[in-house]
């Protein structure tokens, strides 16, 4: 794994992460506070904590490559839970938009079950297209 | 009293007992709920990112056509109760986002809207005592989970309706219907969410979680304010009493079908039968059907 010392190219991932997102990862101290209350930390490759880590170091395509966050539930539990008041959900809204505007989608839609469309509330449907399909 | 209301999508369809039951239950507590002359989908998630302007307008004309029809609006379900709550703080804070937004919804908004959940409606407005007194049918010896989930709570500066960690106003609320309050840890987590749409095994497990701290809290029954919350519980019984042997499934419900049963209102018109785990029966062995 590369590590970059010093100054950041300007236009990179990390940039646009903290540009679209508004956070600030370098305030992260690793605590793992965000990770230990994430109820959706099961499901993801890479926990909160370990997202925020990677952007602090750049390492763009471990990000990108993660599923993090296309499961992470926008529930705020880890913003909550930061001492530093690093709100995640933006991160992983920011990473899902960065990979949706490059036409990469978290759900085939195809596969979805019929009976989910016909008998699920509203909401979930137009929460699913908004965070996951681009 | 008359206050604007603001259904949202699902209320209408898959939520109508919410709907119903409020709506019955206000109209004895002496508040009419005057549903909005038009309005539109919020768009069921706030976008999170602040560069996203854009996904502030359909939010925005709902609150526009709110200040038209008067000082506050209310809703029931917790997801729109968020977008809406968080839309009007960003815009009350965001001169440059409003006039963006204006232009583009061709409105008027100003900020002059203060976004209530029903549950506030109930607690400040009416005041718990007062429908402590008004109740005719207490639920007594009933044991009564109720779950917040995120959307009522956080982020807690802009939404919160009680403290983020430790809410206590569904406790109030219903130990003021006479309930047996069952106080449980996950009460404040979220039950998987749009993750209904295609990773059902993630809601399982976290919805499985939630019921079964309830379940190990003593619960007969849990109570929600919203209509995904109450999917994603339901769909998530079936698979837990396979998981936990210990576990048996329970009803979930609106928190407005209990309150219009204890303001005397009738189980017919409470309860459509559509629950996957029909809470009837258990109301009825406790004497209240
Ligand atoms: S809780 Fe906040 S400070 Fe702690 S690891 Fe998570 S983001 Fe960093
Ligand atoms: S918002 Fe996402 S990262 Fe944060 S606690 Fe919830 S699921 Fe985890």
């Amino acid at each position: 794994m590369k590590v970059r010392i010093g100054k950041r190219p300007k236009g990179d991932l990390v940039d646009l992460i903290e540009r679209i997102s508004g956070e600030d990862p370098s305030l992260c101290y690793q605590c793992g506070n965000c990770t230990a209350g994430c109820p959706a930390a099961f499901a993801m490759d890479l926990p909160p904590h370990q997202v925020v880590r990677l952007l602090q170091i750049g390492q763009e395509d471990m990000l990108l490559s993660s599923r993090a966050m296309w499961v992470c539930v926008s529930c705020l539990q880890c913003y909550s839970r930061c001492p530093k008041g690093v709100d995640i959900s933006k991160i992983m809204e920011a990473l899902r938009q960065v990979t949706l505007r490059r036409g990469k989608d978290g759900i085939e839609v195809k596969g979805l079950p019929v009976d989910l469309l016909s008998q699920s509330p509203q909401q979930a449907l137009v929460a699913g297209f908004r965070k996951l399909v681009s | 009293m008359e206050i604007p209301y603001y259904p949202g999508c699902t209320l209408n369809t898959v939520a109508r007992d919410f709907d119903l039951s409020t709506r019955r239950s206000l109209k004895r507590l002496g508040i009419e709920l005057k549903e909005l002359s038009q309005w539109n989908c919020c768009g069921a998630v706030f976008p999170l990112t602040p560069d996203n302007v854009m996904g502030l307008s359909a939010p925005a004309r709902v609150l526009n056509r709110a200040e038209k029809e008067g000082d506050k609006v209310t809703t029931l379900c917790s997801f729109c109760y968020n977008v809406l709550k968080r839309t009007d703080y960003r815009l009350k804070r965001d001169r440059e986002g409003l006039e963006i937004i204006n232009d583009f919804n061709e409105g008027d908004y100003r900020g002059k809207v203060r976004v209530l959940h029903i549950l506030e409606v109930l607690k400040e407005l009416v005041g718990f005592k007062e429908v402590k007194e008004k109740v005719s049918r207490p639920l007594k010896g009933v044991k009564v989970a109720p779950y917040y989930g995120c959307m009522l709570l956080r982020p807690a500066e802009e939404v919160g309706i009680d403290d983020h960690e430790s809410p206590t106003i569904f406790e109030d609320f219903l130990a003021s219907l006479g309930c047996d309050v069952v106080t449980y840890p996950k009460r404040i987590d979220c039950c998987g969410a749009h993750m209904a749409m295609g990773r059902e095994d993630m809601v399982s497990e976290m919805s499985g979680r939630i019921l079964l701290s309830a379940h190990e809290g003593g619960a007969e029954m849990v109570v929600t304010s919203c209509p995904l919350c109450l999917y994603n519980l339901e769909r998530s019984e079936a698979p837990l009493m396979k998981r936990e042997p210990g576990f048996k499934a329970m009803p979930v419900l609106y928190f407005s079908q209990l309150l219009g049963l204890a303001l005397g209102e009738d189980g017919d018109g409470l309860f459509s039968g559509k629950n996957l785990y029909d809470p009837r029966p258990l109301l009825r062995d406790k004497g209240l059907l």
